[in-house]
């Protein structure tokens, strides 16, 4: 199966600070790849970089096997590359469909075209089994954590997006909650989309992911099936990089 | 659309009928009381200030001074409807008033010192607020200074700048007849309740429409007993309205007759129904909100924040150059003190007192109307009560303050309701 992202050799350097070292990562479509690393270990710089926030100093980003440049946010929106960033980027005083096509409104010649927004916003939180919210036309305000996180991500699926890169999305939420937006990556994943998990919660991580990708110090430690490892050895790739035979050679 | 398989699980909105109008009254009352007052306040107060000067001075319900109202408030009403568009970014424009004056007096120079036509002033005054606007904008935007800094400098630049085009504190007359007859001169009876009809039908018809296409589509839409409410209160207002400033008001009805409701008037509609548009209906506008909400989310949603800053500031100087122009065809003139001493305070107090957020994110063009009413009521009602300048200030002073007080609480209790 060829990769539906992938990142071969990415170099980048903030000044002297060299923050990626030759970083190779693979997202296969259908499956949840969860992005595992310590503080400081370069995830967000490398979510930044496929994002196209960040401008790479080196290496290839290929896309469904091609290479492509991407130069900015709306470049990778085109590929169908979606990121949903730990702080959420909602705006608390637009409703749920307004934030979901902030920027991206339809339009009925001049006027915005507020009923086809609202049904494709239903059917979109519909699709993803969504049943906790009251209306759609409620202020993101008045939403729960959880609640928020769904919009976001609901938001990232409503674009044909191919790829969805989630940045911490449990790390606020309560138990309960978080429950609900792992299940939701889950299903994300099962409609056949490449789901990037990034996250610090090694529990969450066993519990919906394909494969595991850990960073060390900017370096790519290892990318593994989940299968194929135990909690003790993705701790040791986090920590020292390497685990057995796995990881950076010393 | 992505092709998301459909799972099984509770839709997430299963009410697709219309709510009852009690429903839509419980909910309302649910926003209140969680912080989101919106123009209540001004509402109430209005009506609270009405009964008192009513009943201390009969002569604040006569036909004239009804009309009065209309034109004392008109030039801050329009200038406060442009600074929401600058409040809802949560940034400020505290050189509105001098920016007002400014174009007051471009007005006062091209048509009374070079003679030319008046769409041809008019045109240059709007003009000079667009350039205003654009320069301001440039500065908060790209440079990056403090709205409040930039307008600040701008509010003591402009009443110089006055000064040189009124040519030292001279006094420039306007004799130009259709300027002058903006703000002193009325509709014909039949005209004004001609538009009163109109008004209240386009209304209807809008809302009738939309509810009928939503209705359609199977998605919630305002029940038939709500909208005919609307409708109602429109109509009644409006009509009562109408019917007042078309009583005769002349002390003389022999010698020259005085009714019908003043130019201005229709001139605010028109501004109020095309920006509520713009706010309410355009992408543009919406991304005036979510700006105010949050720049950060909408940067990454692709919305060029610095494009939206600057058009803010240029809607914002543009109406403070028609708010000027108003104002010159009050007064008849432009001196180097129009659109000064409390233009701007007073604009922006009817922008807050409405129900405008200094925060931003939160406010209408209609709350720059309510607001604006509340301002000339209580300058009119203070001046038939015999109270100076003194108290006036002071009054007014403490309304705005307790204004942005209520706004800022309703922000506190927002929060802990878990509302913002």
């Amino acid at each position: 199966m060829t990769p539906l992202l992938e990142v071969r050799g990415i170099d980048k350097s903030f000044g002297p600070v060299q923050v990626l070292h030759n970083v190779t990562f693979s997202a296969y479509p259908g499956e949840v790849t969860a992005l595992v690393g310590d503080n400081g270990a370069g995830k967000s710089t490398l979510v930044k970089c496929i994002g196209g926030i960040y401008p790479i100093d080196g290496g290839d980003i290929l896309f469904d096997g091609k290479p492509v440049q991407v130069h900015g946010p709306r470049d990778a929106g085109e590929l169908g590359i979606e990121i949903v960033y730990q702080d959420l980027a909602l705006c608390d005083n637009l409703d749920i469909v307004q934030n979901m096509f902030l920027g991206r409104e339809r339009r009925s010649g001049l006027v915005l075209d507020e009923a086809s927004m609202e049904e494709l916003a239903t059917q979109t939180l519909d699709g993803l089994s969504v049943r906790t919210v009251k209306s759609i036309r409620q202020q993101v305000s008045s939403l729960s954590g959880g609640q928020r996180q769904t919009v976001a991500i609901a938001k990232a699926v409503l674009w044909n997006s191919k790829v969805v890169i989630l940045d911490e999305p449990t790390a606020a939420l309560g138990v309960a909650q978080t429950a609900q937006v792992l299940e939701l990556v889950r299903r994300l994943a099962d409609t056949g989309l490449a789901v990037v998990l990034i996250s610090h919660n090694l529990n969450d991580v066993f519990a919906v992911s394909d494969q595991i990708a850990a960073l060390y110090l900017g370096k790519m430690a290892a990318q593994v099936r989940t299968a194929d490892v135990t909690h003790a050895q993705v701790v040791e790739l986090i920590t020292s990089g390497r685990s057995g035979d796995l990881g950076i050679a010393q | 659309m992505n092709k998301v398989k459909e799972l099984p699980g509770e839709a997430i909105v299963t009410a697709t009928q219309s709510p009852s109008i009690g429903h839509s009254v419980t909910a309302y009352i649910e926003r209140v009381r969680g912080g989101d007052m919106g123009a209540l306040p001004a509402v109430l107060g209005l009506l609270v200030l009405c009964t008192v000067f009513a009943i201390a001075r009969p002569a604040f319900l006569t036909a004239i001074n009804v009309a009065n109202l209309f034109t004392q408030g008109a030039a801050v009403t329009v200038i406060a409807m442009g600074l929401v568009f600058v409040l809802l970014l949560g940034e400020i424009d505290l050189s509105a008033g001098f920016a007002s004056g400014v174009c007051a007096a471009v007005l006062a120079v091209t048509l009374t010192n070079m003679g030319l036509p008046w769409y041809v002033c008019v045109g240059a005054a709007i003009l000079t607020g667009i350039v205003i606007g654009t320069v301001l904008g440039t500065l908060v935007a790209k440079v990056g200074i403090p709205s409040f800094v930039v307008t600040l400098a701008a509010f003591l630049a402009f009443q110089g700048l006055v000064l040189v085009l009124v040519d030292e504190g001279t006094n420039i007359s306007i004799r130009d007849p259709v300027i002058i007859a903006v703000a002193n001169k009325n509709l014909p009876v039949w005209l004004g309740w001609a538009l009163f009809a109109a008004c209240v039908a386009g209304y209807a018809a809008l809302q009738l429409i939309r509810a009928g296409r939503r209705a359609k589509r199977g998605l919630v839409a305002d029940p038939f007993s709500l909208i005919a409410a609307r409708v109602g209160a429109l109509a009644i207002i409006g009509g009562v309205v109408v019917y007042v400033l078309n009583l005769e008001r002349s002390r003389n009805p022999a010698i020259s007759s005085l009714m019908g409701v003043p130019i201005v008037v229709p001139v605010i509609l028109v501004l109020l129904v095309v920006w509520t548009f713009v706010l309410r209906r355009t992408a543009f506008g919406r991304h005036i909100y979510a700006v105010g909400g949050n720049a950060e989310a909408s940067r990454r949603a692709g919305i060029s924040v610095d494009r939206i800053r600057i058009s803010a500031f240029v809607i914002c100087s543009a109406m403070a150059a028609v708010g000027g122009i108003v104002a010159a065809s009050r007064a008849s003139s432009v001196d180097p003190n129009t659109g000064g001493s409390s233009v701007l305070l007073y604009a922006v107090g009817a922008a807050v007192i409405g129900g405008t957020s200094l925060f931003g994110g939160k406010g209408r063009v209609l709350d720059a109307i309510l607001g604006g009413a509340v301002v000339a009521v209580i300058e009119n009602g203070m001046g038939l009560m015999g109270y100076g300048a003194s108290v006036k200030y002071l009054v007014t002073g403490f309304v705005l303050l307790l204004a942005a007080g209520v706004d800022a609480l309703a922000r506190k209790r927002a929060a802990a309701a878990g509302l913002r």
